[in-house]
């Protein structure tokens, strides 16, 4: 059985709520990127001050998993959208399985993510805790560290509430809480996801292909 | 809910009297109600500060507080003033308050956002208070890296991480006005029926969505490298401090149209209904507070002219920043227009708010002083810049403040306070106010510095004008907070529209019922229907059958 659509006492409509939820959204959504916008100019004015620093550290980056890693959540936004595709169509099957998908290579993203972390560690790349790098720079490729662990790292903490998201809608799909005349859930759990995404689009040629040559 | 138990009594004010009532309400009445007390508290707060730090002056040697005491106090004082007064007080009690009712929607599109905005404010201010009680912030309410991240020995963090939690109420309060402007507007209600109060909402909405995450990372930039000692802002770590000083201003000065956009809307309201004259040019004043918006974002760099920043971008900075006079000056010579020839009653709020649009003017045009390179390498970091910022924000933004709790506060309470106690309050801050600052302008042009604890015997003359000044605005506030609470008990019962005022929210009752409206309205004109000055007072649903015509056309007939 599907639940009748339950609309807010101040809405006059189910439509009505929907473009309210959606717009909300986007504003939020337009919120994050100048949140994340400021991390951006940070790094930016770093990198105009130490160009040669930020060379020689972003070839101490793991590029392979960095590589692996962008494919993984690449492909977590193809599985949203087609859960988002599967529950407008009313697919109720179909969408747990594509919102589990996007879970499980979310959670991926992080197990290389971290795997990435314990490599920095062991290479003596983290700055304050066991920063021990060598040679010309030192202060500013431990710079260069200091902004790759935080960009990522907020990044990592947006990725974590997406997923434990994604899983909620599982949870409420396998629930039959949505339907082809209430899906807005997952559709704004979608939006979300793919600015997450899109957001590592920046980070990874930033951090890990930027004066790689 | 409590409507099962009892009979229908109409308004929310009755809806329950328990703290948790009102603790867990998401009527976007009764969170504006909180908002009010909440940011009252704040206001006095910060209030005792500005009181020492002008007792401290008043003798050129310093003698009241020690110099530490009063880098304490100066910070305090900016900290809550700006975060936990100003920006907040329009926005979050009255648009709060009056964005559904004036386009006619039962409450905002996200109650419960709206709640948990409280929440956040209530959360961040409890930080910023716990800064000071366990010894206070001495950096000023600027934050100027390295002094905030690498010497001072205060409470850095935890008064950032206030700051940074009352951000997210603003980012909550600002996505819930602009989705409930675009989305929650009455059958009828088009962009260009909308009171000029709900486009000021909008725009402030705007400025508080896309800068305020700015400053959010930007304190948390700082906070973690005062706590690590590893980032971007110290020349001693490879940082840079100026990249600081833009991403702060490209938040701050953004923030201060903050505070003057929500007053400009209060302004346009109050002045029409007081004049009796339909708002001069109303697509002009919506399209000027958008204006003052946008070009807002562009003008930061102006904080930054004699901070090593490069004399081609201090040159289109100092053009930009004149720029935004021409919005503004747009506004004033409305305002003017709109009074010309009306027919004008000078109850309380009319009084306050012919008040803002003087101070405002003065504010401005000194505004313009400091956007000029040459000029501003004499003023900078004077008290010139003080008085000019106190002159938009108090004599702008708390001015209007007052005349907007004056004119709604029958159709929030339901009740009218002492018209004539009012308006002598009106006056007394508005002289309390020009005797406080205006012999500021002239110590900043002698060249006394802001921010100094001591200053050479020559100046006492003015500094003592200066805090005498401040004593008569501290009865200029303490008066309505009096007569406002005695009318809450005493006063007699307000009708629906006192004022004779048109807009949706004086068509319903007052204090109005739990969702805003017997039945949602349709509009079908546009917001200003005040009949010719020359005609007798206007009924206003008289006026809603009217012909309607359009403010700016109902202005220049007027005029000819």
């Amino acid at each position: 059985m599907t639940e009748a659509v339950v609309v807010d006492r101040q809405f006059d409509d189910p439509l009505q709520q929907r473009k309210a939820s959606d717009l909300g959204m986007w504003v939020f959504l337009a919120t994050e990127i100048l949140f994340l916008g400021a991390m951006f100019v940070a790094y930016t004015a770093s990198r105009i001050h130490h160009p040669e620093a930020f060379a020689i550290a972003s070839r101490l980056t793991n590029l392979t998993l960095g590589s692996i890693n962008t494919g993984v959540l690449l492909t977590s936004s193809l599985m949203m959208a087609l859960s988002v595709r599967s529950t407008k169509l009313g697919l109720r099957t179909a969408s747990i399985v594509f919102l589990l998908a996007t879970a499980v290579l979310g959670l991926a993203f992080l197990g290389i993510k971290f795997t990435e972390y314990y490599l920095d560690w062991r290479d003596h790349l983290v700055p304050v805790i066991d920063f021990a790098h060598r040679g010309p720079h030192a202060g500013e490729i431990e710079t260069f560290f200091y902004l790759y662990f935080f960009m990522t790292g907020v990044h990592s903490i947006h990725l974590f509430i997406g997923i434990v998201m994604v899983l909620v809608l599982a949870w409420m799909a396998w629930r039959r809480h949505y339907s082809p005349d209430y899906f807005t859930p997952v559709e704004l759990g979608g939006l979300y996801w793919h600015l997450v995404d899109i957001v590592w689009i920046f980070l990874y040629p930033l951090l890990y292909l930027v004066s790689r040559t | 809910m409590s409507t099962l138990m009892l009979p229908v009594r109409g308004n929310y004010l009755d809806e329950g009297f328990s703290l948790w009532s009102w603790l867990s309400s998401v009527d976007h009445k009764r969170i504006a109600i909180l908002y009010t007390i909440s940011i009252t508290m704040f206001f006095f707060v910060g209030g005792v500060a500005a009181s020492l730090i002008r007792l401290n002056l008043v003798t050129p040697t310093g003698d009241f507080v020690s110099a530490e005491t009063y880098n304490k106090l100066f910070t305090m004082h900016g900290v809550i003033m700006v975060w936990f007064f100003l920006i907040p007080s329009i926005p979050s009690t009255l648009g709060n308050f009056l964005v559904p009712l004036m386009i006619g929607a039962r409450d905002m599109a996200f109650p419960r956002l709206n709640l948990a905005s409280w929440y956040l404010y209530i959360g961040g201010g409890l930080f910023t208070v716990g800064a000071l009680i366990a010894g206070g912030v001495d950096t000023g309410w600027t934050f100027y890296t390295p002094y905030s991240t690498m010497f001072s020995n205060t409470h850095v963090i935890a008064a950032a991480a206030g700051v940074f939690i009352v951000g997210f109420s603003s980012i909550l309060t600002g996505i819930n006005f602009i989705v409930t402007i675009h989305k929650m507007r009455a059958p009828g209600m088009t962009w260009f029926r909308l009171p000029l109060f709900i486009w000021s909402m909008y725009a402030t909405a705007i400025i508080f969505v896309l800068a305020t995450p700015v400053l959010a990372m930007t304190l948390f930039l700082l906070a973690i490298e005062r706590f690590a000692g590893v980032g971007v802002f110290d020349p001693a770590l490879g940082g840079d401090p100026l990249l600081f000083q833009h991403l702060f201003w490209f938040y701050s000065h953004p923030a201060v149209y903050v505070m003057i956009l929500p007053a400009m809307g209060v302004a346009s309201e109050i002045i029409t209904c007081f004049a009796r004259k339909n708002v001069f040019a109303y697509r002009s004043m919506a399209f000027a507070v958008l204006a003052i918006a946008v070009i807002g974002f562009l003008v930061w760099g102006h904080h930054m002219f004699v901070a090593g920043t490069s004399v081609y971008s201090s040159i289109v900075f100092s053009i930009l920043s004149f720029l935004v006079a021409i919005p503004s000056a747009i506004k004033v010579f409305n305002w003017t227009a709109t009074l010309y020839k009306g027919s004008i009653h000078f109850e309380a709020p009319m009084l306050y708010l012919l008040g803002f649009v003087g101070l405002f003017t003065v504010g401005g045009m000194t505004g313009l002083f400091l956007a000029s390179l040459a000029l501003d390498v004499h003023l900078h970091d004077t008290y010139f810049v003080i008085a000019h910022f106190h002159y938009i924000m108090v004599g702008g933004s708390v001015m209007a403040f007052l005349g907007a709790i004056h004119f709604w506060w029958p159709k929030i309470t339901g009740r009218m306070y002492s018209d004539r106690w009012a308006r002598f309050a009106a006056i007394v801050v508005f002289i309390g106010f020009n005797l406080t600052f205006f012999p500021q302008f002239v110590l900043g042009y002698l060249g006394m510095p802001r921010r100094y604890h001591e200053y050479p015997p020559e100046f006492q003359v003015l500094n003592v004008l200066s805090s005498a000044g401040a004593s008569v605005l501290a009865v200029g506030y303490l008066l309505p907070l009096l007569y406002l609470l005695w009318s809450l008990k005493y006063g007699p019962r307000a009708t629906a529209n006192p004022w004779g005022a048109t807009g949706l929210e004086w068509q319903t009752s007052s204090p109005p019922p739990v969702d805003n409206f017997a039945s949602i309205p349709i509009v079908t004109a546009p917001p200003y229907q005040y009949e010719p000055p020359e005609g007798p007072h206007p009924n206003p649903s008289a006026g809603q059958k009217g012909e309607g015509s359009e403010g700016a056309v109902g202005a220049r007939d007027g005029l000819s």
